[in-house]
């Protein structure tokens, strides 16, 4: 579904990844560890196509992706069922009960998402995903502010969305009780070395 | 598309959307004019199109920084790139949405304003005429601008320093427009630049706002 060959990424100009490929079939999950600014967040935002990668390949990832990171993409004064129905209507798909159900926003569906609390907000910004239809999760730390509850709801929906052929690539440090491989992109950290030629920041 | 316009409408509507602020600002540039000149009709009449025109655009401007700043913050921007719809598709729709609650609540209250400042009788039908075929302009333009600062913290007033060069094309034909039809002239010439100028800028601007917008969120 996803394969991605001998990737250097570089953040703000400096190439941080180098040499990475990896590869996901349907129904795989992996789970990327590593430690603060090895690249993770980096690496997950260059397969949604935010930022172009300085050389490598990445196939089957475009509109295919369905992204969730640090900001849900939630506007305060519209209420839970707006923001889902927005983004739904966005990817074209419009039923929202599923993603209500499974992250148990029944009660706070017309609540403003501005007067949620910080689980909340993310529960909502994760239940996104679910209205997408998109087949490959880029997760970068989806389970920051969730209690152990909301953790529960979120591998269930994780593992459902595996179970119908989706694929999922997630950045967490926490084990979330799922069937996934594990890979710690520390070994491909880039050295001073690829600094050469591998920016384009100063030329812009 | 429509799900975005929607969601921008209804977001500008609600409390602290900030509709109705360009309006206001409108209205009171228009009043401290009279004040600032003095109670001479003839001089107010003279300056009135110009003066409308200048307090229309400065309006227009006032709201830009919020046409994408807060989109970015929330993370709906990132969110927007990855999603089925081409950037330049969603820019026109935040500019269009910037339009419909900036824009044309200007261009309906033009005519009420140009009576405080003594505006000519057949000047009227070309002070709206002119906006309303300048100001679509002002806010691709700003989106523009808008794209070319987002990310910047209090990116507000070099939005402002960048947009507004852009603006004097703009303004002078519009200006030209409203003078020319106060004074009873021919309006033709400025009335087809001024439509010219639109045009160009609807079709070919949403591209470079998507692009710097690329490059801004990388």
């Amino acid at each position: 579904m996803l394969r991605v060959d001998d990737l250097t990424l570089a953040r703000g100009g400096v190439p941080v990844l180098t040499g990475l490929s990896l590869a996901l079939a349907p129904g795989q999950g992996l789970i990327l560890r590593g430690p603060n600014g090895a690249g993770k967040t980096t690496l997950l935002r260059s397969i949604a196509g935010l930022q172009p990668p300085l050389s490598g390949r990445i196939e089957g990832a475009e509109d295919r992706v369905a992204y969730a990171a640090h900001a849900d993409g939630l506007k305060a004064m519209l209420s839970v069922t707006e923001n889902l129905a927005f983004w739904a209507r966005i990817f074209g798909t419009s039923d929202i009960t599923p993603a209500l159900d499974a992250f148990d926003l029944h009660g706070l569906a017309d609540r403003l998402a501005g007067t949620l609390s910080a689980g909340q907000k993310r529960r909502l910004g994760l239940a996104r995903l679910l209205v997408t239809g998109r087949p490959l999760w880029v997760l970068d730390e989806p389970t920051v502010s969730l209690d152990t509850g909301a953790v529960a709801l979120f591998a269930a929906a994780l593992r459902a969305h595996l179970a119908q052929g989706g694929a999922a690539l997630i950045a967490t440090h926490i084990d979330l009780g799922i069937e996934a491989q594990v890979l710690d992109i520390t070994p491909f950290r880039a050295s001073a070395a690829t600094r050469v030629g591998a920016s384009d920041e100063a030329f812009l | 598309m429509r799900a975005l316009l929607i969601r921008d409408l209804t977001l500008a509507l609600r409390a602290g959307g900030g509709f109705g602020l360009g309006l206001a600002f409108f209205l009171i540039v228009t009043v401290l004019v009279p004040f600032s000149v003095g109670p001479q009709a003839a001089l107010l009449q003279l300056i009135a199109p110009g003066v409308l025109w200048l307090g229309a655009l400065l309006a227009c401007l006032l709201s830009l920084d919020r046409l994408l700043a807060l989109d970015f913050e929330d993370g709906t921007l990132d969110l927007l790139l990855t999603a089925p719809l081409p950037l330049e598709g969603a820019l026109s729709v935040k500019a269009l949405a910037h339009w419909l609650t900036t824009g044309l609540p200007l261009v309906l209250a033009a005519p009420v304003l140009g009576v405080l400042l003594n505006l000519a009788t057949p000047g009227y039908l070309w002070l709206v005429v002119s906006l309303a075929l300048g100001t679509p302009t002002l806010s691709v333009i700003g989106c523009f601008g808008a794209a070319l600062t987002v990310g910047i913290k209090r990116g507000g007033l070099l939005l402002s320093l960048l947009v507004l060069p852009l603006y004097v094309p703009t303004l002078i034909f519009g200006a030209e427009v409203a003078r020319r039809g106060a004074g009873g002239q021919e309006v033709t010439t400025p009335l087809l630049m001024l439509a010219g100028i639109t045009c160009a800028v609807i079709a070919l601007m949403p591209f470079a706002s998507a692009a710097v917008l690329r490059m801004g969120l990388r």
